[in-house]
C-alpha cells in the first residue's frame, strides 16, 4: 500500500515548527552539459544530406530535494550521479536547465548577479580540495577580509579585523597566523580556513561539497568535529555531498541517495541504515568497508554505471538491478511513500521487494 | 624462512635543506601466499616502504641502510640487470591510478604482450594467449575485444582489472599494491578488493597492501603494519589490532572513525597532525599529540620526549611505546593478565 506523490512530503517531526520548516527546495531540477560543441561542429554530412545533431549529458534529470532549517542532509552516490552538480546550482555557480530553486520561499535560480548577492552571504559553500580553494597568492588574511569587505562595505577596518580574529579562533587556527599563506599550512589547516571563510559573513546555510574526502582519517574527525561544533553555535543547515556512507551515518538528519542524476531514496538517516529500500542503496550500503568480520555480503551489481549521454529507458537503475521488470525497462518510478523511506522503485511499489 | 625480509631499513631523500629520512629502522617479514596490510595516513612513510622493495626509489632518495631479501637473495645490492628477473616478474605492483599506469597510446594488448616479452623468450601469438587468459581470470566481459582496445575506452573499475592482470602476468609471488582502490567508487572498490583477494587465494600469491582505509585492510588482510612518521609503531594479526589495538596512535585512528562514535555525537580526535618527517619530534614521535603520555605532574612522561620507543611484545603484537612496555613489564604473570591491562589502558581513553 503506497501511494504516488506529485510532491514529496516529509511527515514532520514533533520537535519545533521552526526545525521542520523548509529552507531550500528543489523541484524537477534538471541540467544538460552540451557534449557537441558549437554550433559549425554539429553539422554532419549523412545520406547527402546536412543535418545538425546535439548531444547532451544529463547530468541531473528531475530531482526534488527539500532541505529543512537545521539539519544536516546529505547527498550520497557514486561518481557520476550528479551530487555535485546538484551542489553547484544550489549556490548559484550553474544555472539549471529545467526546474526550480527556491530559497525561504523565494525563487533563486533565476536572479541576475545583483539581485543574488544578499542570497550568497546566506549561503556558503566549502569545496573538496583545501589546495586548490584557497587562492595561492593571497595571505590567510586577505582570503577572510575578502568576502567581509564584499558583503559588509560599510564595515570599519577594525570591525573587519576583530571578525577575522574571531572566526580564525573559532576554527582553531592562531589569529596571529594570518599573515601567512595558504601553502604554510597542513591540509587539515587549509580546510579550517576554508570553512572560517564561509563562516565570516554568518551564513545561515552552508553547502559543504566533499569537504573531508581529501583530509588523512585523524583530521577528518577533526574537520567533522569542528563543522558539528559550527552548527550548533550558529544553527546553521547543511547540504553535505558525500561518498563517504560511515560519515553520512555518523553525521546526517535525512539521507537523500543519488543515481545517474535521479534521486532513488529519501529517509532519516537512521531508517536508511537500519532498512535500505532502493536495490541500489541496499548495494551501496553492502559495499562499504567494515571493521568487523561479520560484515553484510557484498551484493553484487552487474555491469556499470552508464553514460549519461544516452539515458537508459524507464528506470535509470533497471540495468543493473536485480528486480527489474518489464515495467521497470519503460516507465520512469516516482518517488513514493515506503514506511518512513522515499523510494523510487517499482519493486518497492508493487512489493516485490 | 619467509619468502621476504625487509630489515632494519633506511631510506633517505637528500634534499638542499638537508636529509629527509622518510623510513627508519623497518623491519618486517612476508611469508608465501600471506596478506599484509600497510596502515598509515599521508606522510607516514607506506608508500616509501613499498617502492623500496621493488627497488624504485630514485634520486635524491637513497637506501642508507638495511636489507630486503627475497627468496634468500639480497635486493638492495643487485645489479640492474639481476633486479630485473625479479621486479615485474617475481614481484609485481599494483599502483593507485589506474589511468597513470596504463599507457595511452598503446592498446591493452599490446602493453601486455609487451610485458612478457620483456621477461620471457615467447612467441607474439603465445602472449597473446597467455594475455587473454589472464583478462579472463579478472571477470573482463568479452576479452577478445579488449586486447585491441584503448585505456581511455574503459571505466575506471575496468582499467584497475586490466592492471591486475598484468600484475599476475608472469605468475609472480608477491603483489604489491599501492592504495588499489582509493580512486574508485564504493561498489567498484568492493568489487575489485573481492577479485584480489580471491586471485591471491587461489593462486598462492602474497599481497603487500598499502591503505590509510582501515575498513579494507580488516576485510582483507591477515597481518597489519601500522606506520607513523616513518617507523613501524605496531604489528600484530590484523583482527587483533582492530579489535585491541595497544599503540595509543592506532587506538585513536580506529576510535577517530565515524562508526565508532555514537550518531550525532562528537568524534574522538586525534589532535594536532603528522610531523613533517624532514623535522620529527625527538623520542617517540607520536608523544606530542598522545593523550596517555603524561605523568603523575601532568607533564609529558621523559622518556616518551626523549627515548625512541624500541618493541615490545603484547598479546601477538609487537608495539612500539614507553607505556606499553611499562603495562606488559608490569604484568604478574605471562598468561591471564593480557586482557586485563589492555582495558585499563583502555579505560584511560
Amino acid at each position: 500500500m503506497s501511494e504516488v506523490l506529485q510532491q514529496p512530503q516529509y511527515h514532520q517531526d514533533g520537535d519545533s515548527a521552526q526545525a521542520g520548516e523548509t529552507l531550500l527546495q528543489i523541484r524537477g531540477l534538471e541540467k544538460h552539459f552540451p557534449l557537441s560543441g558549437d554550433f559549425l561542429e554539429q553539422l554532419r554530412f549523412e545520406g547527402g544530406r546536412l543535418k545538425r545533431r546535439q548531444e547532451f549529458v544529463h547530468a541531473i534529470n528531475g530531482v526534488d530535494i527539500d532541505v529543512k532549517r537545521g539539519e544536516t542532509l546529505c547527498v550520497v552516490g557514486e561518481s557520476g550521479c550528479g551530487k555535485s552538480t546538484v551542489a553547484r546550482m544550489v549556490m548559484g555557480l550553474l544555472s539549471p536547465s529545467a526546474g526550480e530553486i527556491r530559497y525561504d520561499g523565494q525563487r533563486i535560480d533565476d536572479l541576475n548577479p545583483r539581485q543574488l548577492l544578499p542570497y550568497r552571504r546566506r549561503m556558503q559553500m566549502i569545496f573538496q580540495n583545501p589546495y586548490a580553494s584557497l587562492n595561492p597568492r593571497m595571505s590567510i588574511q586577505q582570503t577572510l577580509e575578502e568576502p567581509l569587505r564584499f558583503h559588509h562595505p560599510d564595515w570599519s577596518r577594525q570591525q573587519i579585523l576583530d571578525k577575522i580574529g574571531e572566526v580564525m579562533a573559532s576554527v582553531g587556527i592562531d589569529p596571529e597566523w594570518g599573515k601567512r599563506f595558504g601553502h604554510e599550512f597542513s591540509g587539515g589547516q587549509r580546510q579550517r580556513i576554508a570553512i572560517a571563510r564561509a563562516l565570516a559573513v554568518e551564513p545561515e546555510f552552508i553547502v559543504a561539497d566533499e569537504p573531508i574526502s581529501a583530509l588523512d582519517v585523524s583530521i577528518q574527525a577533526q574537520v567533522l568535529n569542528l563543522l558539528m561544533d559550527a552548527q550548533e553555535a550558529h544553527h546553521l543547515t547543511y547540504l553535505f555531498i558525500t561518498h563517504d556512507l560511515a560519515v553520512v551515518e555518523h553525521f546526517g538528519t535525512r539521507v537523500v541517495v543519488m543515481y545517474l542524476g535521479r534521486v532513488c531514496e529519501v529517509a532519516e538517516t537512521r531508517t536508511l541504515f537500519d532498512r535500505p529500500r532502493h536495490p541500489y542503496t541496499q548495494a551501496l550500503m553492502s559495499a562499504i568497508p567494515r571493521l568487523e568480520d561479520d560484515g553484510p555480503d557484498h551484493i553484487k551489481l552487474p555491469g556499470e554505471v552508464p553514460t549519461p549521454v544516452n539515458l537508459p529507458s524507464g528506470c535509470v537503475f533497471h540495468g543493473r538491478c536485480p528486480h527489474a521488470n518489464d515495467r521497470c525497462r519503460h516507465e520512469i518510478p516516482q518517488l513514493i511513500e515506503a514506511q518512513g523511506s522515499q523510494v523510487a522503485c517499482h519493486a518497492v511499489e508493487e512489493g516485490r521487494i | 624462512m619467509a619468502l621476504l625480509e625487509v630489515s632494519n631499513l633506511d631510506v633517505r631523500f637528500a634534499l638542499r635543506q638537508g636529509e629527509v629520512k622518510a623510513l627508519r629502522d623497518v623491519s618486517f617479514t612476508l611469508d608465501r601466499g600471506e596478506r599484509l596490510g600497510i596502515v598509515g595516513e599521508s606522510g607516514a612513510g607506506k608508500s616509501v616502504a613499498a617502492f623500496t622493495i621493488l627497488n624504485l626509489i630514485a634520486k635524491p632518495g637513497y637506501i642508507a641502510d638495511g636489507s630486503i631479501r627475497f627468496d634468500g637473495r639480497e635486493l638492495t645490492t643487485m645489479k640492474p640487470r639481476q633486479l630485473q628477473q625479479i621486479r615485474g616478474n617475481k614481484i609485481s605492483m599494483i599502483f593507485q591510478d589506474p589511468m597513470m599506469t596504463l599507457n595511452p597510446v598503446l592498446t591493452i594488448g599490446e602493453q601486455m604482450i609487451e610485458c612478457l616479452k620483456a621477461h620471457r623468450r615467447i612467441r607474439s601469438r603465445d602472449a597473446r594467449e597467455i594475455a587473454l587468459n589472464k583478462l579472463r581470470q579478472v571477470y573482463i566481459p568479452s576479452p577478445e575485444r579488449r586486447l585491441d582496445q584503448y585505456p581511455h575506452e574503459l571505466s575506471g573499475g575496468m582499467r584497475q582489472r586490466i592492471i591486475i592482470a598484468i600484475a599476475l602476468l608472469l605468475d609472480p609471488d608477491v603483489i604489491v599494491a599501492d592504495e588499489p582502490t582509493t580512486a574508485l567508487d564504493v561498489t567498484i572498490q568492493a568489487e575489485i578488493m573481492e577479485l584480489l583477494l580471491e586471485l591471491c587465494e587461489k593462486h598462492n600469491v602474497a599481497l603487500i597492501l598499502i591503505t590509510h582505509d582501515l575498513g579494507v585492510v580488516s576485510q582483507v588482510t591477515q597481518r597489519t603494519l601500522v606506520m607513523y612518521a616513518g617507523r613501524v609503531i605496531e604489528q600484530g594479526p590484523t583482527r587483533e589490532i582492530i579489535n585491541d589495538a595497544q599503540h595509543p596512535y592506532t587506538q585513536g585512528l580506529i576510535n577517530a572513525l565515524p562508526q565508532m562514535a555514537t550518531p550525532g555525537q562528537r568524534l574522538n580526535q586525534i589532535p594536532g597532525s603528522m610531523p613533517s618527517l624532514a623535522n620529527t619530534p625527538p623520542g617517540c614521535a607520536f608523544h606530542p599529540r598522545c593523550s596517555f603520555s603524561d605523568d603523575a605532574n601532568g607533564e609529558r612522561r621523559r622518556d616518551c620526549r626523549e627515548v625512541i620507543p624500541t618493541f615490545v611484545r603484547s598479546g601477538n603484537c609487537d608495539v612500539a611505546c614507553h607505556m606499553v612496555r611499562e603495562l606488559v613489564e608490569s604484568r604478574p604473570s605471562e598468561s591471564d593478565a593480557s586482557d586485563d591491562n589492555s582495558h585499563k589502558h583502555r579505560e584511560a581513553l
